[in-house]
């Protein structure tokens, strides 16, 4: 699934709910489905700074693509890194940096989560650019020497 | 009902109780950050917009006069709400952090030496604590802190030993924002002025939970803020003794604060203005005298008595929930209930209680120190003010049941 179909996915499945007890219900849920970091990247470079709660972020890049880790010790953030992970990860470095991220808005996460949660939310997602970018200067630099 | 208050009828007094949050009725107990105002407040600031706003101590006109006198007697007002001596002896400034930056600003410039040392406690909240690291660091004065025990009560007994012949003031509050602490107030005072040491009180989390009688006390500075007190925010006050407000110099330079003014020499306006540096926040104070005569006319001692029920009734109501602990176990207390749910992260508590309508602070709540204490990320706090109600600590209950349920 492409990036963009992903993030319709979700948007779809956000839909099913009107409440949003329901909706976090869906996020805690998808919390669960988080693919978990090793501990031993639990390091205190991993941790995305700009959470209130801790999150760490891992990548790793292998076969062309860009597979993410993570684990958070507040549940809702372990949810929302996940319905993130679930966009963006397994993607070439170049998709993940020109992705245009418009699900978070789309399913209104902006206005309902609280200020410091969005930042958080807002952190992650520069996190992940971030690893991608690396990526995908290493593979430029790597495709010139 | 609670007794001695008809909440009923004082909830009809605050519109913004009507409001509903996420499609439910909001439960508002997050008080201890700012309460919310009565209809008697909002006329007063519309009536003073409408009808007389003006520039205060300076014009001739009419409008001018009236705005003076309104601005002049809520100054009376603050000082017979905390029963000062003289009116002069009440500053208005921005809020409790300006009333504190003032004292540690002009106290540490005065008095504070190389050496000398300036106590707080370890329960501060931050603005009883980086103003005064800020002056100790300028004057290279030392800052102390009284400790707190488990149940988040100060170890009076290490008090004299901490109020040494260095020691040249005590700050410290009347009540915990963060765990509810009641501190008894008097009687380090009392200790502090067997020393000659003075002693400012951060009443922030006091006056809108008690009478606060500030020459029975024996403080020699007591700040609050307005918007605590069911009054405007951006206007607080900041008490003094006479004397001790005349041994500091000026803060802040300006309009209002000056007798006499001439390239070589500025002579100082007296009290209570020469703390009071350009155009005042009129209408706060405005605002925060009719808040005032709102608490005086309910009483607050049947303020004080029903929230003491209240907060009886819902640590008993809470406690009965499975994985609850509670961090601050004072015997006496007001305001405030800080717990955190067994293995929970206090935001997701908090976030989930917030889709449920109900309104409560997470995290640190300014007091960090307090958290590294308890070895704890934060809390979840729930705070209280004259309007709550039993029905609305049954929905708190309910609601910290049903997020447990949801994060299990």
């Amino acid at each position: 699934m492409s990036i963009h179909e992903q993030q319709e996915e979700i948007i779809e499945e956000f839909g099913l709910f009107s409440d949003w007890m329901d909706k976090y219900e869906y996020i805690i849920q998808l919390g669960k489905e988080l693919p978990l970091i090793e501990e031993r990247f639990k390091t205190e470079e991993n941790l995305i700074k700009g959470c209130q709660s801790r999150v760490w972020l891992h990548a790793e890049h292998k076969d062309g693509k860009v597979w993410f880790t993570a684990d958070s010790d507040a549940i809702i953030t372990k949810g929302l890194i996940s319905m993130v992970i679930k966009v963006l990860s397994q993607h070439t470095p170049r998709e993940i940096v020109d992705a245009d991220l418009y699900f978070v808005n789309a399913i209104g996460l902006n206005s309902h989560l609280s200020p410091t949660r969005s930042n958080g939310l807002l952190s992650m997602l520069q996190q992940i650019k971030s690893f991608a970018l690396a990526f995908h200067l290493q593979q430029i630099n790597n495709a010139k020497s | 009902m609670i007794t001695g208050l008809n909440t009923e009828k004082i909830r009809k007094n605050f519109p913004l109780l009507n409001v509903k949050v996420n499609g439910r009725q909001l439960v508002y107990l997050d008080n201890a950050a700012t309460s919310q105002k009565p209809l008697e407040v909002l006329a007063a600031l519309d009536k003073y917009y409408k009808e007389y706003n003006s520039n205060v101590h300076r014009g001739v006109h009419t409008l001018s006069q009236q705005a003076t006198d309104a601005y002049e007697s809520a100054r009376d007002n603050v000082a017979a709400f905390i029963n000062a001596k003289h009116s002069h002896e009440v500053i208005f400034t921005r809020g409790t952090t300006e009333g504190i930056n003032l004292v540690s600003n002009t106290f540490g410039r005065s008095f504070l030496k190389k050496g000398d040392g300036v106590l707080i406690t370890a329960m501060e909240h931050h603005s009883n604590i980086v103003p005064w690291q800020m002056i100790c660091e300028e004057r290279e004065a030392i800052l102390k802190v009284l400790p707190i025990d488990n149940n988040g009560v100060l170890m009076l007994e290490q008090l004299d030993a901490l109020l040494d012949d260095r020691t040249k003031i005590v700050a410290c509050t009347y009540v915990s924002n963060s765990l509810g602490t009641v501190n008894n107030i008097k009687e380090i005072i009392s200790r502090a002025h067997a020393r000659n040491i003075p002693v400012l009180v951060d009443a922030a989390q006091a006056v809108q939970h008690m009478p606060v009688d500030v020459q029975e006390l024996g403080a020699d500075f007591l700040v609050f803020s307005g918007h605590k007190l069911y009054g405007p925010t951006g206007i607080g006050v900041l008490y003094g003794k006479e004397e001790w407000l005349n041994m500091l110099p000026p803060w802040q330079g300006g309009g209002d604060m000056i007798k006499t003014v001439s390239f070589e020499k500025t002579v100082y306006n007296e009290l209570p203005y020469k703390f009071e540096a350009g155009t005042p926040d009129v209408s706060g104070a405005v605002g925060l005298s009719a808040a005032i005569d709102y608490v005086r006319n309910i009483g607050i001692k049947n303020i004080q008595q029903a929230e003491h029920e209240l907060i009886a009734y819902a640590l008993d109501k809470l406690s009965a929930i499975e994985g609850i602990t509670f961090v601050g176990k004072a015997v006496d207390r007001a305001g405030a209930i800080s717990f955190l749910m067994d293995g929970l992260h206090p935001f997701d508590v908090g976030e989930l209680l917030d889709k449920q309508g109900i309104a409560v602070r997470t995290g640190h709540h300014c007091t960090q120190p307090v958290m590294d204490f308890f070895g704890i990320p934060g809390t979840v706090r729930a705070s209280f003010a004259l309007y709550n109600t039993k029905e609305e600590v049954d929905l708190l209950a309910a609601g910290v049941q049903k997020a447990v349920a949801m994060l299990s």
